[in-house]
């Protein structure tokens, strides 16, 4: 079983056991506009929820991913350093940018599930 | 999406057009303008070079100076040959400052005896103030306040405005001339911010949705928002005011030299008499201490405006005055100033990005081939 949650940052927490994997929203990307660049964490790298964690870079901007939770890289996404338009293109799945182990299960409960996240996004 | 941009920004002729069309309007220089469309910064800029974009650029300044005395008079705040400058032909010129800076950048065309110019918006009150205070009350200057500017650019630009003016297929390359298209009385030059062939379009405010609306039927022609703008110029080489040109850079330093017309160097017939000539003309002699390059990161992170600029024992040498993704390279492209020992093209540099130095180094412009019409 595997649940999604989503932070105010417009990234996407799915958890399976204590492993977070880590994108950005379909709102997100569309924010964004096309995606050329990440910049992503090594592996063994440990995270502080609400600092940076990786850098994105659409045509426009530069802007921050920052760590949604305490925890440590265990893997990041090869495809999408390679080919950072997908980010854009499949933004829940095949864009992910990382996965880290959860330092504290309690942060899980302060992000939103996705009925919260959609009423986030309209309030925009 | 679209988001609606501040309220006090002005809105030009074409903004109902840019919102049904999806443009995601954001304030710029003090009007509402589209920064991209539903088809994204890269997929426009793609589209223009391969086929025909149509860009907004009523935001820009347009005056006229009339009377025969209006180019020796414009002499004296350019370093541009205006006396020399043919009827229905234009040039680039700048207006320089008395240390020698550039105060604008700006397109001077003649049609009979007038001069009309195409300013930046962000310094247009600024010029006018300039313009009437260098000129005098002996020339008549006049705002065309009630004219829109589009540009029509890439290699279909031709073929798409043909169809409406048979005149524009061999118009001449930085020629303008008068038309009447679709039933409104045109100015059309044949430049453009791009790279490409293409048309910059004066149009009354009032038929100026008409003809956009006419040339976006056209199916060679997307409409291109300000983000592609940016881009498209950007692997041009060409010079965008207030970041790689500005007061505190000379044309010579901001690598504009060519735009300094003979006539007006050392041992020209009209030489000088512009504000700063002494510095320019010095800096044209001897070199300027920095000057504008093309940069190329290796990697594939874009180096941003602002980005500080060190050689390879880490010391600072320049900045980066403009820097993205270029569509059509396919990577990051940037320019900036350095110290002239540093310019030539090859020589390895670093550009300090979120404090690590990335490897770039310095490229002939432009980045793409341009592809003006020769004729």
């Amino acid at each position: 079983m595997s649940d999604t949650r989503y932070s105010e940052d417009h990234e996407w927490i799915r958890v399976e056991g204590d492993v977070a994997t880590v994108g950005i929203t379909d709102y997100a990307q569309e924010q964004l506009g096309d995606i050329v660049f990440v910049e992503l964490p090594d592996a063994g790298r440990g995270l502080e929820q609400g600092k940076e964690a990786a850098v994105i870079e659409s045509v426009k901007a530069a802007s921050e991913i920052n760590a949604p939770l305490d925890g440590e890289v265990t893997e990041s996404n090869g495809a999408l350093a390679d080919e950072p338009g997908l980010a854009n293109s499949d933004p829940m799945g095949a864009g992910w940018f990382f996965k880290m182990k959860i330092a504290d299960a309690g942060q899980l409960d302060k992000l939103m599930d996705e009925a919260a996240y959609k009423a986030h996004v309209d309030a925009q | 999406m679209t988001s609606e941009a501040d309220e006090s920004a002005k809105r030009t002729p074409l903004y109902d057009l840019h919102v049904e069309r999806g443009g995601k309007m954001v304030p710029f220089a003090g009007h509402a303008l589209p920064v991209q469309y539903p088809l994204g910064i890269v997929k426009e800029h793609l589209h223009c070079r391969r086929a025909a974009g149509l860009f907004d650029v009523s935001h820009m300044g347009q005056v006229r100076l009339s009377g025969a005395g209006a180019a020796a008079a414009l002499e004296t705040l350019v370093p541009v040959d205006l006396l020399g400058l043919a009827d229905g032909r234009q040039r680039y010129a700048c207006f320089t400052n008395d240390a020698g800076g550039i105060l604008d950048d700006l397109m001077v065309s003649r049609l009979g005896e007038d001069l009309l110019l195409v300013v930046n918006a962000a310094c247009k009150e600024q010029d006018i103030a300039h313009l009437k205070a260098g000129l005098g009350p002996s020339i008549p200057l006049e705002v065309l306040g009630d004219r829109a500017l589009l540009a029509l650019q890439g290699p279909a630009a031709a073929e798409v405005l043909a169809r409406f003016a048979p005149q524009v297929a061999t118009q001449p390359f930085m020629a303008v001339q008068r038309l009447t298209i679709e039933g409104a009385d045109c100015l059309v030059a044949r430049s453009g911010y791009t790279g490409e062939d293409g048309y910059e379009i004066s149009v009354p405010e009032a038929a100026a949705e008409a003809l956009a609306r006419a040339l976006l039927e056209q199916a060679e022609v997307e409409p291109i928002g300000l983000g592609a703008r940016d881009s498209l110029r950007l692997e041009a080489g060409l010079c965008l005011y207030g970041q790689d040109i500005d007061s505190e850079t000379t044309p010579v330093e901001g690598s504009i030299a060519w735009s300094i017309s003979k006539a007006r160097r050392d041992g020209g017939a009209r030489a000088g008499g512009f504000p700063g000539a002494e510095t320019i003309l010095r800096q044209l002699a001897e070199g300027p201490e920095r000057r504008r390059v093309g940069l190329r990161p290796e990697g594939r992170a874009p180096v941003r405006e602002g980005a500080v600029l060190q050689d390879e024992a880490g010391k600072a040498v320049g900045k980066v005055t403009s820097g993205g993704f270029g569509p059509s390279v396919g990577g990051p492209v940037a320019m900036g100033s350095v110290a002239s020992g540093l310019a030539a093209p090859g020589t390895k540099l670093n550009a300090v990005v979120r404090g690590k130095p990335l490897p770039v180094e310095v490229a002939r412009l432009p980045f793409i081939e341009q592809r003006y019409y020769r004729g």
